[in-house]
């Protein structure tokens, strides 16, 4: 194994990861804070170094409509956005993943107006939470590059057939310059073998994609599609074991940090996680029994790891960048309630909103947020969830 | 198609409810929506096939002596051929048990 190490935007490595791949179609449509991916996708193709087919579209519908047609054909199909974008591209996204089209987007995930907003938070992310798309977050540059591979392998394999979200948080990763370690082109194409969509668009064998379903077999096709992304579960698990056999790094649906063992625990998605574990190392140097578990697979969730790696913890503290509006408060926390509320032996499970629209959560403001949690799963609160930071 | 679309279990669907073999739409019998169904008095009818013409599920064809009727498989009881039919050959009626 060679790897070569750059210092470079992240997003213009996540569209290096993507030339990696090889795909035949790319359409896409710029938005803040994705545009840096597209742009140099586009240049890639016109200076002829990725042989592949760029369509500029003229809105993010079309962008995923065009993916349809292309992924439908047989074509390996990428396309990125964010917020806005994904919010336009909504009723599309619904129809990829029931078709089972194996299409790869990256989402520079950024909050959902109004008031308008270029920063991260997870709004967007939980606007598609229930599209029946894998749905994988990075919390670095790294992991943007090695997921796009592995989302490849992940959509095309013949026993998953999904298309896969990459979510990665705007400009806290799209923006800044990391080193990143790229595979070789030739342990790439290894890793990525060739296989087309088992009943493409053909004119020699015409079938019928996406058709009218009458009651009578409408809630046959849903519950085909539930069973095929929650038996997807073991092979993701197994296609990134093959990643981290072929190119050293090592993913799973959960990652833990300190956390077997520990009395609390921590629950992060994204980019801020990496901060978390800052606060999280300096609070175990000085001998509290603090943990972190942070979440790779947002869709399939990981019930059964999530239970497996926090079920001996006293306290549960879920951060969430998003909320669902006079509903339970954070969407990562309302899953995780229920990953456990069956169980005999569960933590207690406080559920902070924070982060919103960009705002920061410092080193200091992660300790601070275990403290109140402690405290609150102490004495507890009448609130559903505890907003974090916001001026009273 | 060897069963009817009630007999199909999601493990029979194609991926992505792909339908593999084409025109099965055919088998779709739309005449179920019908509440009223078209009635023929074939002396006044010229044979113009505009009703056919006119007809928005395509299902009017010309019978073995020339007059046009629906093939009430299909035929949603929509009442277009009756409205459209200048000599009055067509009358919609209800649909009793």
């Amino acid at each position: 194994m060679t790897t070569t190490r750059v210092g470079i935007e992240v997003s213009i490595a996540i569209a290096d990861a993507v030339k990696l791949a090889n795909p035949d179609v790319i359409a896409a449509y710029p938005i803040t804070p994705q545009t840096h991916i597209v742009e140099h996708l586009a240049e890639l193709v016109a200076n002829g170094e990725l042989d592949a087919e760029y369509i500029p579209v003229e809105s993010e519908h079309s962008a995923m409509s065009a993916c349809l047609g292309s992924a439908a054909s047989g074509a390996r199909t990428f396309t990125a956005t964010a917020s806005q974008g994904l919010a336009l591209m909504n009723e599309v996204v619904y129809v990829a993943a029931p078709m089972r089209l194996p299409i790869v987007m990256a989402i520079a995930n950024r909050a959902l107006s109004a008031p308008l907003s270029i920063w991260c938070d997870h709004s967007d992310m939980m606007s598609v939470r229930d599209t029946g798309w894998i749905q994988i977050i990075a919390e670095n540059g790294q992991q943007c590059v090695d997921n796009i591979i592995c989302a490849f392998r992940m959509a095309e394999d013949r026993r998953i057939l999904l298309p896969v979200m990459v979510h990665l948080d705007g400009f806290n990763l799209t923006h800044v310059i990391e080193p990143i370690e790229f595979p070789e082109q030739s342990e790439v194409d290894k890793f990525l073998p060739r296989s087309p969509f088992p009943l493409p668009l053909n004119p020699d064998k015409p079938v019928v994609m996406g058709d009218f379903a009458p009651p009578v077999i409408f809630t046959e096709a849903k519950w085909a599609h539930e069973m095929s992304i929650k038996a997807s579960k073991k092979f993701i698990v197994e296609i990134w074991n093959k990643y981290e056999k072929a190119f050293g790094r090592q993913y799973c649906p959960l990652e833990k940090h300190h956390s077997d063992g520990a009395k609390v625990v921590l629950m992060t998605m994204g980019a801020i996680g990496e901060t978390a574990s800052v606060a999280i190392d300096e609070m175990v140097a000085e001998g509290q029994s603090v943990g972190q578990i942070k979440l790779r697979l947002w869709r399939p969730f990981p019930f059964e790891e999530m239970r497996e790696a926090a079920g001996d913890a006293d306290v549960l503290i879920v951060l969430d960048r998003a909320i669902s509006f006079g509903g339970p408060g954070g969407p990562l926390a309302s899953e995780v309630k229920a990953a456990f509320y069956d169980q005999a032996k569960r933590p207690k499970i406080v559920s902070f909103v924070g982060g919103l629209g960009g705002r920061d959560i410092t080193v200091a403001g992660f300790k601070d947020m275990v403290k109140k949690g402690i405290k609150i799963a102490q004495t507890g609160s009448k609130n559903e969830y505890e907003i974090y930071g916001v001026r009273e | 198609m060897a069963k009817s679309e009630g007999e199909y279990t999601w493990k029979d669907l194609e991926i992505g409810a792909v339908i593999a073999a084409p025109g099965s739409a055919r088998q779709y019998e739309s005449g179920t929506w019908r509440s009223q169904r078209p009635t023929y008095d074939f002396k006044k009818c010229v044979k113009c096939g505009l009703c056919a013409l006119y007809c928005p599920e395509g299902c009017i064809e010309e019978n073995e002596e020339g007059y046009f009727e629906a093939d009430l498989f299909y035929c949603k009881g929509c009442g277009v051929c009756a409205r459209e039919c200048w000599p009055k050959v067509i009358t919609m009626i209800e649909e009793v048990e």
